[in-house]
C-alpha cells in the first residue's frame, strides 16, 4: 500500500498520484469507508478519476474488455520523462518497497549527472558502477553477484 | 497549483492534454496500415493529462505537467473497493 509508506515517498520528494476509472465520488466513499480504516488519516495523495479510461489508454494500461485499468506504475522524473514503469494484470499487487528502491536508484543516478549506474539489487549504501572505458571487462573485479541480493 | 472543482450532478472527467501522441501521420502512398498504438516509452516524455481528483476532502483538478520539477509515481489500479 503506497499510502502506508507515503512518508517515505515524501522523504524522497516524490509526489504520488493514483488513478482508476472510478468517479471522484466513489474515491471519496472508498477513502471514507474503507481505506481510512487501513491507513491512519486516509489517503494522503490525490486520487484521480479516469472515466472511460482515456488517460489509461494513452499510457497503455486501459483494459478495454474489462473496462478497468491494469496495475500500471510509472516513475516520472522532474523533467517529465518516464524513467521506468511496471504493468501487472489486476489480480497481483505491486511491491511498494521495490518502487521506493527504484526511485532511490534513479535519483542517485540523476544526482550523479549520469556518471554512476546502479547494478542489480542496488540499495543506498551499496557500491555503484562508474561506466567508462576502464570498467569494460572489469566489472567482475569490483562487483560480485552476491551484492545483488539482500541477505 | 490545483484549483478546486465544484461537485455538480455531472461526473467530472478529464483527459489527455497537449499535442496528441497518436496523431495520424500523413502517409500519401499507403493507406492506413496499422492502428498506431500510442505506447509510452522509458526515456520519453510522459503524456500530459488533466483529471478530476479527490484529495483530502476536496475535489480538485490535477494536471500532470503541474508536477514538473518533482518526481512523480503515477499508479493506475483496477478499481475502488477491489481487493488487492
Amino acid at each position: 500500500m503506497v499510502a502506508e509508506k507515503y512518508p517515505e515517498f515524501q522523504k524522497l520528494g516524490v509526489e504520488v498520484l493514483s488513478m482508476s476509472v472510478d468517479s471522484v465520488f466513489v474515491h471519496k466513499m472508498w477513502d471514507a469507508h474503507e481505506l481510512s480504516k487501513m491507513v491512519k488519516g486516509g489517503i494522503p495523495f490525490p486520487m484521480l478519476s479516469d472515466g472511460g479510461g482515456k488517460v489509461g489508454s494513452v499510457f497503455g494500461v486501459y483494459l478495454e474488455d474489462a473496462g478497468v485499468e491494469a496495475r500500471g506504475r510509472f516513475l516520472i522524473d522532474p523533467d517529465g520523462i518516464i524513467q521506468g514503469f511496471e504493468v501487472l494484470t489486476p489480480p497481483v499487487g505491486r511491491n511498494v518497497s521495490e518502487t521506493l528502491r527504484q526511485l532511490q536508484a534513479f535519483q542517485h543516478v540523476r544526482n550523479s549527472k549520469g556518471t554512476e549506474a546502479t547494478p542489480s539489487g542496488w540499495r543506498p549504501g551499496k557500491p555503484t558502477l562508474k561506466p567508462g572505458p576502464d570498467l569494460v571487462g572489469k566489472v567482475w573485479e569490483v562487483w560480485k553477484t552476491s551484492m545483488a541480493f539482500d541477505k | 497549483m490545483a484549483e478546486e472543482i465544484k461537485a455538480g450532478c455531472a461526473r467530472p472527467t478529464g483527459g489527455p492534454v497537449g499535442e496528441k501522441v497518436d496523431d495520424k501521420k500523413e502517409t500519401p502512398k499507403q493507406e492506413v496500415i496499422k492502428e498506431v498504438k500510442a505506447m509510452v516509452t522509458v526515456g520519453k516524455k510522459a503524456p500530459d493529462f488533466i483529471a478530476p481528483a479527490y484529495h483530502k476532502g476536496k475535489f480538485i483538478n490535477v494536471k500532470l505537467s503541474d508536477y514538473l520539477g518533482k518526481w512523480v509515481s503515477l499508479c493506475f489500479y483496477p478499481g475502488d473497493f477491489t481487493f488487492v
